[in-house]
């Protein structure tokens, strides 16, 4: 630096700050440089912990809201019919956290998705979907259990909201509010088109039929995006998935070998 | 800073976060989080390592390069150094929990903006050795979720009626809803502000009055 000074006399004032601005530049594009390495390492070392706990959650949920269930399988079920989005058992983990992020697009798409749940004898217990509505803080993301033997919503477990603590966040251990989800009436009308009845929330203690729901009173609000959500999701889901429900029950005693293996390597 | 501070780390170092410079109940930084996520203790608990964890990270970093920063970038860069520090915490949380991480929302990506950090970057780090720097901010750290903590617990004692989940009062207890909402978070905050800066008053106070007799005493004499 200070021997390029005496030859170029008038750059004799700029001269630390010519200096000074490569250096910047050497600095900042250097911390970049390392950040970037940085946080490239962690994500690399954290995405199989982070794609695993997303599995686990999701089928804890599903779990959750169909009693009895201990394997399931994700389908979609798009204009052309029912699609298998599992077609190796193998590739189980991969393809179960991608659900999360196409799921948002399937919905976009008239693609709907959802999980059919399965009993350790390969019967079909229920089926999961997820659904959403606009609660008090945000919208309210949650999992839903349909029991096609009942035609009844068996349960519900919240995947992601932003509900107060201590008020909303009641929807998840208030006793009563849960008892409606003991079996909810979900029956699909004569022509099977639509629900039979809507699903929706009333006030608190005003319930009389088996598709209302009681709502928790100081938590009304989310109480009524829960029903929201479900009546939306069901209607939607439900009418489309009647013709093939037989299908699924037989798919999976067509896929029992690969429902064993799967099985052997759970209890394992 | 006089050159002769720069070897010497005493216990004040690293005492001086946790009570005569903390950063919540004296400095009054980060109050952000400090309102935001301290509805129940193991909410407090988590920003408070969280927060601990960066703050400890950058400030290493920041303080093994302050010779090698220019003054006029010397903020873009702490910027960055602490923005990469919380990117890394944030996968890692969703790794540990997800669970947590859903409690904690935007709060883990807004440590970015934290201005007891920034401060601690800018007013310490940069013109400390890497040792005292650390030294200093573990005890910054700790202070910060101390202070979260003592939030935590009354917010969620009152709120809620448990501590770390468990029930303290019985189902007898009518919970503070109040508390657990935001407007909760001010009057804790300023319910341990009153009782901090009482403790200071009155400790200054003590001190003063003995150097008064002090004086009186030697004047008389």
């Amino acid at each position: 630096m200070t021997v390029d000074v005496p030859q170029n006399p008038t750059s004799q004032k700029r001269a630390p700050e010519r200096a000074s601005s490569l250096s910047m530049i050497i600095t900042l594009g250097g911390i970049a440089m390392l950040s970037g390495l940085l946080v490239v390492l962690t994500w690399q070392l954290t995405l199989a912990p982070i794609r695993e706990n997303q599995r686990i959650m999701i089928e804890k949920a599903i779990f959750q809201v169909i009693p009895g269930a201990t394997q399931r399988r994700s389908y979609a079920l798009t204009d052309k019919g029912l699609e298998d989005l599992e077609p190796q058992s193998h590739a189980n983990k991969n393809s179960s956290s991608q659900d999360k992020y196409s799921q948002t697009k399937a919905a976009k798409n008239s693609t709907l998705k959802f999980y059919a749940a399965y009993d350790v004898q390969g019967q079909l217990k229920g089926i999961a979907a997820e659904a959403a509505a606009q609660g008090y803080a945000d919208i309210v993301r949650l999992l839903y259990g349909y029991d096609p033997q009942c035609q009844c919503i068996r349960g519900f477990s919240i995947i992601k909201m932003a509900e107060t603590p201590g008020l909303g966040d009641k929807i998840l251990t208030d006793e009563n509010f849960l008892d409606n989800f003991s079996a909810l009436d979900a029956r699909l009308s004569y022509d099977k088109k639509t629900l039979g009845n809507p699903i929706i929330t009333v006030k608190h203690g005003s319930k009389n039929n088996p598709w209302e729901i009681d709502a928790i009173s100081g938590a009304t609000i989310t109480s009524k995006a829960v029903g929201k959500a479900i009546n939306q999701g069901a209607e939607q889901l439900l009418p489309k998935l009647y013709p093939y429900l037989q299908q699924l029950q037989t798919n999976s005693s067509l896929n029992a070998l690969s429902l064993n293996l799967k099985k052997e390597k759970g209890e394992e | 800073m006089p050159l002769k501070d720069d070897h010497t780390i005493t216990a004040d170092t690293f005492l001086a976060g946790i009570w005569k410079e903390n950063p919540v109940f004296v400095m009054l930084l980060g109050m952000c989080p400090v309102l935001a996520v301290t509805n129940s203790v193991i909410n407090a608990l988590a920003m408070g390592i969280a927060t601990t964890f960066v703050l400890l990270c950058s400030s290493s970093l920041i303080s093994l390069l302050r010779n090698l920063i220019p003054k006029e970038v010397r903020i873009a860069t702490y910027i960055v150094i602490i923005a990469t520090f919380v990117t890394i915490t944030d996968y890692v949380i969703q790794a540990i929990s997800l669970e947590l991480y859903n409690a904690l929302g935007a709060f883990i990506q807004l440590i970015v903006v934290n201005c007891m950090i920034l401060g601690r970057a800018e007013a310490y780090a940069s013109k400390n050795r890497l040792l005292k720097t650390i030294t200093n901010s573990l005890g910054m750290g700790i202070g910060f979720s101390i202070a979260l903590l003592c939030l935590g617990s009354v917010r969620e004692l009152l709120g809620n009626g448990s501590l770390l989940g468990y029930s303290i009062f019985g189902d007898a207890f009518q919970p503070w809803v109040v508390m657990v909402l935001p407007p909760g978070g001010f009057i804790v905050l300023g319910a341990w502000l009153l009782l901090f800066n009482w403790i200071k008053e009155r400790s200054a106070k003590t001190t003063s009055e003995a150097l008064v007799t002090q004086k009186e005493f030697s004047n008389a004499r």
